[in-house]
């Protein structure tokens, strides 16, 4: 455990370090002049010439070598201080803790709602495999992850919130809000450990100890509480690690589409407008809250089976 | 077994949070509270980097107001005199108005607003402006130079008068507190704020209490709010999405004109089209009235002249349309001596005329008509290459020099008076979002002169001449006049647009019976 511990906290740092230099080594390639791009995410761009950009050069200290800048930022981070944005002149610290209260809300809602939906309806089907409800489950989740979350986000707003009123198209403020941006980001997860959970079932239910389970007598319930749901339960959240990244890259899409003020249309804005220190600051959050997300999985898969603690 | 009961526990309790997270808000129903949508985000707090938003939602307040025509109105200043010479400017502060931290507002913070914005970028710098200070109740505005568009400067979203509480260090604005019928009661950049009706206004106090305003960056995201009743007013519409919300039951659409206009600027200093003849021949190769239909989905929208009707001072009516003859193109283009290659494109002196037009998708119609251009300037022999970038890169391009054509939307109403932005932009060869390698001693005469003028006919006279003379000249090839939309929801009334864009008109709408 403590190991465990060790090895994602040193991931962490190694993660803030790459994220950091990666950030700034594409950011500094990318063509176009910096200093007319953050004068366009200041003054909107009928308000961009060439003084104005002249100006945020001068401010910004945008002619200082790319290596010094970069290493002026890995000393704020050592003090935990990610640097002011070059548009809004905000700390970079207080909106990312803004975007990422928003977009952790959202992913933990997602995970949540996918667990209620997925695995379920991935057991019933495991359990009378190649029966229609199996069939019909395999083509609705293929469906459901095939189709971008663009797609599928617009699909559930034009059932939703056009046709049938239920809650609002976009925005945020209230819970109703959090319920398309949510079930967009939920189905597709909930689409792929369904068939994890089925196919762990199947392997389950055909394994020795839950064919002696049933014939020393176990009712069906039993057996299944007992021997099924712990065994059925290591595959489908250790799969939802490999999911999140489905879930980060989804949460740039959905956001963007339902206005939602979230970490990933934060990164999209940052990078539209050279925002460097907003960049390496959405990123090294995303990038961090990959690994303790996976920190979680690990610890989950700790709790749920026993078999790892003896080893 | 107690590890199975813990586990299923678990799930239960995972599910059942799960469903409070999600389940339907009561909150979602219709609640009297007024919900603005629009694609600008809240970039900061500055007056100079999204000012124009709270001015837009009432909170803060100009000077000086204008009126339909551009003709300023007092507001903030309550009456203004200038000295014979042009050079010395008082504007008497209107007595009585409370900023919402419940302060007075005196002539100093006036004056210490103005001067905080002329540091910054921002259109006080189109005047020469030598001190601004506070004397007695006047705010007093002294110039190096006359400058007549002066008052147009003072309505602009970036000259805002904010209470002295507003600064913080170095004068960087920490909260804003404005004098406008609103006030701010939730700010969420980049995207939310929610304002309430100020009960302390000067004015006449408006009927919507509550008001919220999104910033929605995507228009499927504004047209979907529309069509569902998410918001009551919904700014800026995608041409496609126009025709789909007028048959939407929830909403009203309301579309006017305002002075933006897209043009396509080119090189009039070096290569191809540096020759005036070129830059008519471009012009009359394009179809702009079927840009505007198809495209814009705006018909009688495509550009005549540089300016439409609407804005009745500079529109000359005098002069002939700008037309399309593709022939009259292709005759001109071998008059100066480009002929067919091979491939059909025109070469001359082995060269083939190839250009480079940039453009940008914040405005999503700009690469629609881009392609639209290249295939019209390809059918007499122009090979046009479309680079979608950054708006931010034709301002860099004009400044190196490397900008061949250039296609964008230019509001020429950042100021209500056109003539500042016209001056700015097409004042002395040009600058980033005007021409480039142009030069006309006529235009800048005629320019000088009017910003000396006093007589009202002469000053028509000379706005006619310098639209004649950008008509002739080309420097900036205009292509179609802008027209704003809205979607209203059914239950409001007294929506309308704004044609210089300054407000939402929240105080002058009203929820109906």
């Amino acid at each position: 455990m403590t190991r465990l511990l060790a090895f994602r906290f040193l991931q962490a740092v190694m993660v803030a370090l790459l994220v950091g230099a990666l950030t700034f080594l594409l950011m500094s390639l990318l063509p176009g002049d910096a200093a007319y791009r953050i004068a366009a995410g200041r003054y909107g761009y009928d308000m961009v010439s060439t003084a104005a950009a002249e100006a945020v050069r001068a401010e910004l200290g945008l002619d200082q070598p790319v290596i010094w800048r970069f290493l002026a930022w890995i000393g704020d981070l050592a003090t935990l201080d990610l640097g002011h944005s070059l548009v809004s002149g905000k700390p970079v610290m207080e909106a990312v803790a803004h975007e990422l209260g928003s977009s952790i809300r959202l992913a933990i809602g997602a995970v949540a709602l996918s667990f209620v939906m997925g695995p379920p309806l991935g057991v019933m089907a495991g359990l009378r495999p190649g029966s229609v409800f199996d069939r019909c489950l395999l083509l609705l989740t293929t469906v459901t992850r095939a189709v971008p979350h663009f797609v599928l986000g617009v699909v559930l707003v034009i059932v939703f919130a056009v046709s049938l009123g239920l809650v609002p198209s976009a925005g945020h403020g209230t819970l109703a809000h959090t319920v398309l941006p949510t079930l967009t980001l939920a189905l597709g997860l909930a689409a792929v450990s369904s068939r994890v959970a089925r196919d762990a079932t199947i392997d389950v239910a055909a394994s020795a100890y839950y064919g002696f389970g049933r014939l020393k007598g176990l009712s069906s319930f039993s057996l299944f509480t007992r021997h099924g749901l712990r065994n059925i339960g290591v595959p489908v959240v250790t799969y939802l690690g490999v999911q999140l990244v489905y879930l980060i890259e989804g949460v740039v899409v959905v956001e963007t589409l339902f206005a939602w003020p979230g970490i990933g249309h934060g990164l999209v804005h940052a990078i539209v407008q050279r925002d460097v220190p907003m960049v390496q600051g959405t990123a090294l959050a995303m990038g961090l809250m990959f690994v303790v997300l996976n920190t979680l999985v690990d610890l989950a898969n700790h709790w749920i089976d026993p078999r790892g603690r003896k080893v | 077994m107690y590890r199975n009961k813990t586990f299923c526990r678990t799930l239960v309790a995972t599910a059942f949070a799960a469903v409070l997270t999600l389940g339907p808000d009561v909150s979602f129903a219709k609640d009297n509270v007024f919900d603005v949508v629009a694609p600008f985000e809240i970039g900061g707090l500055d007056p100079s980097v999204s000012g124009f938003i709270f001015q837009r939602m009432q909170i803060t307040e100009t000077l000086l107001e204008v009126d339909a025509k551009g003709q300023p109105l007092p507001a903030l200043a309550e009456k203004w005199d200038v000295s014979d010479n042009g050079k010395r400017w008082s504007l008497t502060i209107r007595q009585g108005v409370k900023f919402h931290d419940g302060t007075d507002l005196t002539a100093e913070a006036a004056a210490h607003s103005l001067n905080t914005a002329r540091k910054k970028t921002g259109v006080l710098q189109n005047a020469k402006i030598e001190a601004i200070k506070a004397e007695g109740n006047d705010v007093i505005i002294e110039l190096v130079e006359p400058f007549k568009p002066l008052l147009a400067l003072l309505a602009h979203s970036s000259t805002k008068i904010l209470a002295p509480a507003a600064y913080g260090q170095n004068d960087a604005v920490q909260k804003v507190i404005g004098t406008g019928p609103y006030q701010l009661t939730l700010l969420e950049p980049p995207q939310r704020l929610a304002a309430k009706r100020f009960e302390g206004y000067w004015g006449e106090k408006p009927t919507i209490d509550k008001t919220t305003y999104l910033a929605a960056g995507r228009g499927e995201t504004r047209t979907l709010m529309a069509e569902s009743g998410g918001a009551e007013l919904i700014f800026q519409l995608d041409p496609p999405s126009i025709a789909r919300l007028q048959r939407s039951n929830n909403v009203k659409v309301i579309t006017g004109a305002v002075p933006r206009v897209v043009v396509l600027k080119s090189n009039s200093g070096s290569g191809a089209t540096a020759p005036v003849e070129i830059r008519q021949a471009l012009s009359l190769a394009i179809q702009r009235e079927g840009i505007a239909a198809a495209v814009l989905r705006a018909p009688d929208t495509g550009a005549t002249q540089m300016f439409s009707d609407n804005l009745a001072a500079w529109h000359n009516a005098d002069l002939s349309p700008l037309a399309y003859d593709p022939d009259a193109a292709r005759k001109l283009f071998d008059a100066q001596g480009w002929r067919k290659g091979p491939d059909g494109i025109l070469q001359k002196d082995g060269k083939a005329l190839r250009l480079r037009m940039l453009t940008y998708s914040d405005r999503p119609e700009l690469p629609l008509i881009a392609t639209a251009l290249q295939a019209q300037l390809r059918e007499v022999g122009v090979d046009v290459e479309v680079a979608v970038e950054n708006a931010s890169a034709i301002p860099s391009a004009h400044s190196d020099g490397s900008l061949q054509l250039a296609l964008y939307g230019r509001n020429y109403a950042l100021v209500p008076d056109p003539l500042v932005t016209l001056l700015g932009d097409f004042g002395h060869g040009g600058s980033e979002w005007g021409p480039l390698g142009w030069s006309n001693p006529a235009f800048d005469k005629a320019m000088t002169t009017l910003l000396a003028s006093n007589d009202p006919t002469e000053q028509q006279q000379l706005r006619n001449e310098i639209v004649a003379l950008i008509q002739h000249d080309l420097p900036v090839i205009p292509i179609a006049w802008y027209r704003q939309s809205i979607a209203v929801a059914k239950n409001v009334e007294g929506a309308s647009i704004d044609p210089f864009e300054r407000t939402f008109g929240l105080t002058k709408m009203r929820w109906s019976e």
